[in-house]
């Protein structure tokens, strides 16, 4: 439990600044401190295991089905890197109480600080690589906030983007990587995967998971050519950069390289792809770090010179190389993170970053200076700092490396490496802190105040501790997370300062005197890069994505200009290329089901549809005669209900044929009555093509269906029907019991409809529009007899007979034909018959009734009956029934889905109500005088339709 | 019965798309609704067509046509009747702010 609590304690803990800001500044500060001090302590506490050689496990199901699992483990590299996150962390998260401005929004930091910790830490404890595939995805997308954090520098915006989109373009790649590795090892969890060594490396998708997966790694990792948008992203704060981009996020990759080493590792192919990516990264990186006039960007080129290194060390596939380079990712973890907190300093105190206005800030700020010229001399690789050490390690492993059978190729290219690496040291040193001032810089600089000199000095202690006692400071912890890298016995190694007179001492004096030498002539060398090409990665990454969004822009314009006729014409088009496309490719054979005679009947009604259906096409320029035939086509679908065994089907279809005509001629009233003749006789041929291709592809589907017999679920509800759900009427029993919660939906999407037709109209009332309903005009004469007296006297009459119909459909409704549905749309037309019959004002007055709130108190309802099955212990909506007996009356049923009926029925009521009668509303509103002050409005009635 | 039902199916289809593929919005209206009837229709012929067979429990009852696709079109009646209204409303708002019934708002001349 409690390693799943290290994972979310961050993420819960993100809340805490966002509120404690309020309180302060040292309160947020102490409050996210608190949190991360918290999952720390928590990590140690399974340090005696650890250490051990113990592997603490956690596991949830999530998604079993998936095999996507919340399962953490806790083994030697686990710890190592969640302590590095956690450990810095604390640190970044002191320094940045003093390195942010006033003006910055802590609050916001830090939340956004601890989300991209949490994601971090889950990374590395995962034990579901498509848990770890989730967090993976957690770091692009808080670090793309962090990145941004100052939302007001385009350089920083562009760099987010940029890094986003490289790291998440890359993380893409890696989800494919990982379901393929997963479907080769049989399991998503890590631990049963690293079992399955063999299995993976001889089954011929080896190659494509191991280039996916490394795809996320390289990009994540900055390694070469995707190194560029390391050095964009220190548009970012300082604390930013030295946690994202020395400690963690680019580690990760370098970790996910580590946790599957047992089974990637080891190949022909592992080694040519990885150790060269890394060994070119290590020596491009570490010379244009020699360039880099800003003090980040030095450091950003040097992080991406030391990640290759790394890179090249898990490359190699050996233990004794693996070894190193778990201690290289210790030993650069404390320099760089120092490193980038001095930046920070120097920025912080002088107001620039750039070498070039830089120098001689020893005298005045000897703690910075002392600090950073032991961290930078432990970059270079000097001797008794850790630095040292692990470098000494890696040109041991390179002067025992043969690529392509040149022996001399891997050293050469080492060596030279190491010798940039000792150069850009330097010059860190020497061009910042020691020579003359090159002139006044913005702000006059002195030593920073603790809070920001404390936390490198602490990481400094280590580098200088772990350069003298290595064995015994590093040693324990270095034994076990390379035990967990290699997952097998250790090789023979020592963590020593002097090892004899090797190879690697010597290629290190190299190193040491021609770094040196190259900074005595740097002025010389800089005018020889200067002259030289130099290939931007900015301008070739924008223009890559400016032509992707061009390309895109041209489709999307092509296929959607802002004409719906346009949009739907090639919505439709391709659903027949698609369909007809399926039907060219598949077999065919009729179907066997005997097929049921064409009645006389059916045929009159098959030729009623097909008249109406040509005659609407003909008419449909005549608005109020299309409304007519399409009247009529209802009907016919109604009838083929009640002829083919769906009486409920045809009663819902006749009484929302009502309501919907009623609605169409309440909203003709103010529409123009003709349509205009202006498609050309080419678009209607085109038209006519796509309708006729679809409705032959459409009825041919139909055809081929109904002729084919099918394996149905039906028999279940059928036989359910009566025991389970207490009704005869087995559809209703369907809607109201067996898919209760689908009608759930189904009425609250019906409310939501109403709501928006409500909003739609009730805006109709005010403004622009409202001065214009309210100027409008009848374009038809209207009757002298607005409510005529037999139509008023018989709905009137009418009325209650009609309710007493709703009602009846609806008690009968779970035996026979009926329901909540139907009874609603009945009663429904019995009330705006009274607001046609007799004027929406004299009904509205008698209406005492909300309708929004009878949709509300419908939905609530239906609620209401499925939460009472939860208090007896029933899943959602589960429904009971009873027989009981009344005197007089005698037996009858009661169920519980009749409440539920009830709320359907509430809401079909409120929801045609309050439809139709804003509608009416509306029509009252224009039917007013218009306001004599108001401005002149255009008249719409105006004869609109010329000759087009 | 199966050839009528289909054809009848593909007729509403054929004309439902020519309607939605006009430039104003009560033909558009109209074409969803014969969609919608064309849909609905097809839905409840994935239950196979049944004569005289209704789904309602009796012992008289010689068998049961399949009260599935019923339960389905039921609500999609509802529900295409309620997509209706807003289709309708909103081409009336259209027509109010716009002073045009055109389906992409242009105005009078431009269309």
């Amino acid at each position: 439990m409690s390693l799943a609590l290290i994972v979310i304690l961050p993420f819960l803990g993100a809340a805490l600044p966002a509120l404690l800001i309020r309180a302060g500044r040292n309160a947020c500060t102490t409050g996210t401190l608190a949190t991360s001090l918290l999952a720390f302590l928590l990590l140690l506490t399974h340090a005696p295991a650890v250490f051990r050689g113990e592997v603490l496990q956690a596991r949830w199901e999530w998604i079993p089905q998936l095999g996507l699992n919340v399962n953490f483990f806790l083994d030697g590299l686990g710890f190592f890197f969640a302590g590095l996150i956690l450990g810095i962390g604390l640190l970044i998260i002191v320094y940045a109480r003093f390195y942010l401005s006033k003006e910055d929004p802590m609050g916001s930091f830090y939340s956004y600080l601890l989300l991209f910790q949490g994601a971090m830490v889950g990374v590395v404890l995962s034990d579901n690589i498509l848990l770890l595939v989730i967090f993976w995805e957690l770091t692009s997308l808080s670090s793309f906030l962090l990145i941004g954090y100052w939302k007001h520098l385009p350089a920083g915006r562009q760099g987010a983007r940029m890094a986003l989109t490289v790291t998440g373009a890359g993380g893409l790649a890696m989800i494919a990587g990982m379901l393929i590795l997963g479907n080769i090892a049989g399991s998503y969890d890590l631990s049963t995967i690293l079992q399955h060594k063999e299995a993976i490396q001889a089954s011929p998708l080896y190659l494509p998971a191991l280039l996916l997966i490394l795809a996320g790694c390289f990009t994540k990792s900055a390694q070469f050519p995707f190194h560029f948008w390391l050095p964009h992203a220190m548009a970012a704060p300082t604390p930013v950069s030295a946690y994202l981009h020395s400690a963690t996020m680019v580690k990760a990759g370098l970790f996910l390289m580590a946790r599957l080493w047992p089974v990637l590792a080891g190949t022909d192919e592992w080694f040519y792809l990885v150790a060269s990516t890394g060994l070119v990264t290590m020596l491009i990186g570490a010379w244009i770090a020699l360039f880099k006039d800003d003090l980040k960007g030095l450091l950003a080129y040097s992080t991406v010179s030391h990640l290759g290194l790394v890179t090249f060390l898990l490359g190699l596939g050996s233990p004794l190389a693996a070894v190193a380079a778990v201690f290289h990712i210790l030993n650069h973890a404390t320099f760089k993170a120092a490193l980038f907190m001095n930046a920070g300093i120097v920025d912080h105190e002088t107001g620039t970053r750039d070498i070039r206005q830089l120098g001689g800030l020893m005298t005045l700020m000897p703690i910075a200076g002392t600090l950073a010229t032991i961290a930078a001399a432990s970059m270079a690789g000097l001797p008794l700092l850790n630095g040292f050490l692990s470098k000494e390690m890696m040109l041991e492993q390179a002067a025992l490396t043969s690529w392509l059978g040149l022996p001399w190729l891997v050293p050469l290219l080492a060596t030279l490496a190491a010798t940039f690496s000792v150069a850009y040291s330097f010059r860190y040193i020497v061009h910042v802190y020691f020579g003359k001032p090159a002139g006044e810089t913005p702000r006059h600089p002195h030593d920073p105040p603790f809070g920001m000199w404390g936390p490198p000095a602490l990481l400094v202690v280590l580098v200088v501790l772990i350069g003298l006692f290595p064995a015994s400071v590093a040693g324990p912890l270095v034994a076990t997370v390379a035990g967990a890298v290699i997952g097998g016995p250790l090789p023979d190694y020592h963590l020593a300062i002097w090892h004899g007179l090797t190879p690697a001492l010597g290629m290190s004096a190299i190193a040491v005197a021609s770094g040196l030498l190259l900074l005595a002539g740097y002025a010389r060398l800089r005018g020889l890069w200067s002259a030289g090409p130099h290939p931007e990665a900015k301008a070739v990454f924008d223009a890559s994505v400016g032509a992707a969004v061009r390309l895109a822009q041209a489709l999307t314009h092509g296929l959607h200009n802002g004409s719906l006729q346009r949009h739907l014409a090639f919505a439709i088009g391709s659903a027949v290329v698609v369909g007809f496309t399926a039907f060219a490719m598949a077999s065919h054979a009729p179907g066997a089901r005997p097929l049921l005679p064409a009645t006389p009947v059916a045929i009159v009604a098959w030729l009623l549809l097909l008249g109406a259906t040509g005659a609407l096409l003909a008419l449909h320029r005549r608005r109020l005669l299309s409304l007519v035939v399409v009247g009529v086509i209802g009907m016919v679908v109604s009838l083929a209900f009640v002829y083919l065994s769906a009486p409920d089907l045809a009663l819902t279809q006749i009484s929302v044929e009502v309501v919907t005509v009623i609605l169409m001629l309440l909203a003709l009233n103010f529409l123009p009555k003709e349509t205009p003749l202006e498609s050309s006789c080419g678009r209607r041929l085109r038209d006519g093509l796509l309708a006729a291709l679809a409705g032959i592809g459409v009825g041919g589907a139909a055809w081929a269906m109904t002729t084919r017999d099918a394996a149905t679920l039906s028999g279940y509800y059928l036989e359910e029907s009566v025991p389970g759900g207490g009704g005869t009427n087995v559809v209703n029993v369907i809607l109201v019991d067996f898919r209760g919660f689908d009608t759930f939906g189904e009425i609250i999407v019906l409310g939501i409809a109403a709501l928006t037709i409500y909003a739609l109209l009730d805006g109709a009332t005010r403004g622009a529009v409202g001065r214009r309903l309210a100027a409008w005009a009848p374009d038809q004469a209207r009757a002298a007899d607005r409510h005529p007296l037999l139509l008023v006297v018989a709905t009137r009459v009418m009325l209650p007979l009609a309710l007493l119909v709703g009602a009846f459909i609806f008690l009968r409704g779970h035996n026979v034909p009926g329901g909540g549905f139907i009874a609603g749309l009945v009663v429904a037309i019995a009330l705006i018959m009274q607001y046609m019959a007799s004027g929406h004002g004299w009904a509205a007055v008698r209406m005492k009734v909300d309708y929004h709130a009878l949709i509300g108190i419908g939905v609530l309802t239906a609620a209401a009956t499925g939460v009472v099955a939860w208090l007896a212990d029933h899943p959602f909506l589960t429904s009971a029934f009873g027989h009981f007996h009344l005197p007089l009356v005698g037996e009858f049923e009661l169920a519980s889905a009749m409440a539920f009926d009830t709320g359907v029925f509430l809401t079909v009521v409120g929801a045609v109500m309050l439809a139709l009668a804003n509608l009416s509303r509306i029509g009252v509103l224009a039917d007013a005088p218009p306001p004599q002050d108001g401005p002149m409005e255009p008249d719409l009635s105006a004869p609109r339709h010329g000759d087009h | 019965m199966e050839f009528l039902l289909s054809s009848a199916i593909g007729l509403l289809t054929a004309a439902g798309v020519y309607l939605v593929l006009r430039a104003r919005t009560w033909p558009v209206v109209l074409g969803l609704a014969l969609l919608s009837y064309a849909t609905n229709l097809f839905l409840f012929a994935t239950g196979r067509l049944v004569l005289n067979q209704p789904p309602v429990i009796s012992a008289s009852a010689a068998g049961y046509t399949d009260p599935l696709p019923q339960a389905l079109v039921l609500t999609a009646i509802v529900i295409s009747f309620g997509m209706t209204a807003v289709i309708v409303v909103m081409a009336l708002r259209s027509f109010f702010e716009n002073g045009s019934d055109h389906v992409d708002g242009k105005a009078e001349d431009a269309a």
